[in-house]
């Protein structure tokens, strides 16, 4: 049996297997009756839902005949790394890691952080301008969102404000 | 006449200085978004939402209409001069569009696609005004079993009209819906879904989902793209102004394009993309006259017909809304979001709960396209000028004000991951082909859905029946069903991927 498209043999498995994962943690709450619904009673109806069409996606990946296979395609794994990863340095700027007693370092420094890691994402970055564009948008976010509109940030590092 | 006596309480409040301004800063942030290819309005509504809590209600949804409009007017700049959409609405709007800039008559391009716009959205908000009143008034008639048929036949709606898989695409509903069940049960008080993580129990913000799949997502898979070369026509926008001949083919092509697009706007899962579509496949089936540019090669209405179309859709997709609270697609479920965090339950009652907000939101539309029209013509060189920025210094500023947006949702860091979660989930739908609108949609329903067709049950002591045999939920399951069939017609199948496929 030959995959006819890639993309959709793997989109039918994550919707069962999403489906399956609702439905069955459904079954852990009560399901009631139809004139009083439990709180499982339509996460289970809808996880049912997902395993069928994801069963009738992955099928029809195998059967209908589709140009070029509809490859997935390589990953981006760079970007992705380094979008995401940045996204996330900058939560751990701004809140810290009380787990391994790292303070907030507050928003400014986390912005040069992200838009360093931010940057390094696509090919070619040059560190010059992304410092430059850093700290235009230190400055940006720091008059918009903190003097503007007045959203409580911790603004500086943790150990400097006290 | 009521409505003039509402639509001066309404221009009463959009008069106001402040919503002046919020209406002018969301009409700004709507055209640069449009302008800019890879931002889109879902993304930037969700980032400045939480920047709308200190704002009054009426401001905070002034300014993010605004800029779901204004995205309207400004994706078809970059149409016109780039051959990209700024916006995927302006999707049609490139193919007529750039070989028009390529001839050199970028300026009637950009003239025809602004008036066109400009006067598609103030029919668009008439239509608004004079229509939600008896919308309401019907609204009020609905019973649970309606509301649970009439978001089942908007989810059907916005799967049929998605580009795409069907299948797929209401696997990516059925996905959203159990995603918005997570967090605590109102009627029973347990928490689902929640792994006992505190925060989880809250359910998951639909901010947190609609940045990390429309934000995020949309920047990888961006940049795994190689930057294409830029060519834009800033040189050679000259003479704005459409010759005699370009009116008089433009004005009808116009009309139709408005008509269009507001009669697609009020359907469950219309909107701007959709009526843009329909109203560009209208202008080729109606045929050009012998001596016109055929279409493809620069032909006026191939650029006045869906550029009017998709502002007229994007005014009239307010309409479910405002009157019954049922978001007809992406952006009106963020709306909804707004609505909710500002404490306004939306439906048939904010508009005698809260007649400020409602008259004041038209009225601003009126007052929004005036502005654009200002800001997308005589100013149209500081936008070209945007359009040579490059792409590697906006993706950290979209990916910053994406995290300052998610940190100050809640002001923790939980958020923070849980949109790194979802970028991931997001890059992963793009890679697998899933559309995302539908999920955010269902996402937004989900609750509502099962506390409607809980009540509707409990009223009917359990006979699934009920939504066959109360003639109005019975009318608008049909009306879901016969569009599922009618999409499924073998002929019919193979149009809508032809029409999906065309650009």
């Amino acid at each position: 049996m030959n995959i006819k498209s890639q993309k959709d043999f793997v989109s039918g498995l994550m919707f069962m297997g999403i489906g399956g994962a609702f439905a069955w943690g459904a079954t852990a709450y009560s399901l009631g009756t139809g004139a009083r619904m439990g709180p499982g009673y339509f996460p289970l109806l809808l996880g049912v839902m997902m395993v069928v069409l994801g069963a009738v996606i992955t099928f029809n990946s195998l059967v209908i005949e589709r140009a070029g296979g509809d490859k997935i395609g390589k990953w981006a794994f760079q970007p992705l790394i380094f979008i995401i990863g940045a996204n996330l340095i900058f939560g751990v700027c701004l809140g810290g890691l009380p787990s391994i007693k790292l303070p907030a370092m507050g928003m400014i420094f986390g912005i040069y952080v992200l838009t360093f890691i931010a940057s390094m994402a696509s090919a070619g970055w040059k560190p010059k301008t992304t410092f430059i564009l850093a700290t235009s948008l230190a400055v940006i976010s720091y008059v918009a969102f903190v003097k503007i509109l007045k959203l409580q940030f911790p603004v500086w590092p943790a150990f400097i404000t006290g | 006449m009521e409505l003039i006596a509402n639509l001066s309480l309404g221009f009463g409040v959009a008069f106001t200085p402040i919503n002046l301004l919020y209406a002018f800063i969301g009409v700004v942030l709507g055209t640069l978004i449009g302008v800019l290819p890879g931002i889109g309005p879902v993304a930037t509504i969700a980032m400045l939402l939480p920047a709308t809590y200190a704002l009054p209600p009426v401001s905070a949804l002034i300014m993010l209409a605004g800029i779901y409009y204004g995205a309207q007017y400004g994706g078809s700049t970059t149409a016109i001069l780039v051959n990209l959409p700024g916006e995927s609405s302006s999707v049609v709007t490139c193919i007529d569009g750039y070989q028009m800039a390529r001839k050199g008559r970028a300026g009637p391009a950009l003239a025809a696609a602004g008036m066109g716009s400009f006067f598609a959205g103030c029919v668009g908000t008439l239509i608004l005004a004079a229509f939600a009143a008896p919308l309401t008034e019907l609204a009020f008639k609905f019973g649970p079993a309606e509301y649970f048929a009439l978001m089942v036949l908007g989810l059907i709606g916005a799967v049929v009209l998605a580009s795409g898989s069907l299948l797929k695409a209401i696997a990516m509903i059925v996905l959203g819906l159990l995603l918005g069940l997570i967090g605590t049960d109102v009627n029973s008080g347990v928490a689902r879904f929640s792994f006992n993580i505190p925060e989880l129990t809250d359910g998951i913000g639909f901010v947190v989902i609609a940045m990390g799949v429309f934000g995020y997502g949309e920047i990888i898979s961006n940049l795994s793209k190689p930057e294409d070369d830029r060519e834009v026509f800033t040189a050679k926008v000259t003479g704005l102004f459409p010759t005699k001949d370009d009116i008089k083919k433009m004005a009808p092509a116009v009309l139709r394009g408005t008509f269009l697009g507001s009669a697609l706007g009020i359907l469950p899962g219309g909107g701007a993309l959709l009526s843009a579509f329909a109203a560009y496949a209208l202008e080729k089936k109606l045929g050009t006259k012998p001596g016109e540019i055929p279409f493809g090669q620069g032909n006026i209405r191939g650029v006045a017909a869906p550029e009017s179309a998709n502002n007229a859709g994007s005014q009239t997709s307010f309409i479910p809304l405002l009157t019954l609270g049922i978001p007809p697609n992406a952006v009106m479920a963020l709306m909804v979001g707004a609505m909710t965090i500002h404490n306004i339950q939306p439906g048939p009652q904010v508009m005698t709960s809260n007649p400020e907000l409602f008259w004041g939101l038209i009225a601003s539309m009126w007052i929004g396209n005036a502005m654009l029209v200002i800001l997308n013509l005589p100013l149209i060189g500081i936008w070209i000028k945007l359009l040579t920025v490059p792409y590697r210094f906006l993706f950290p500023a979209i990916v910053l004000f994406c995290a300052i947006g998610v940190f100050s949702t809640n002001n923790n860091t939980f958020d923070v991951w849980m949109v790194g979660i979802f970028g991931v989930v997001g890059y992963l739908f793009v890679k697998l082909g899933c559309e995302p609108a539908p999920l955010l949609l269902g996402f937004i329903l989900g609750p509502m859905m099962e506390e409607n067709l809980r009540r509707a049950l409990l009223l009917s002591r359990g006979d699934w029946s009920v939504f066959v045999t109360r003639p109005l939920s019975a009318s608008l399951l049909a009306a879901g069903a016969l569009m599922l069939v009618i999409v499924l017609l073998p002929s019919i199948k193979s149009k809508r991927e032809e029409a999906f496929v065309e650009d």
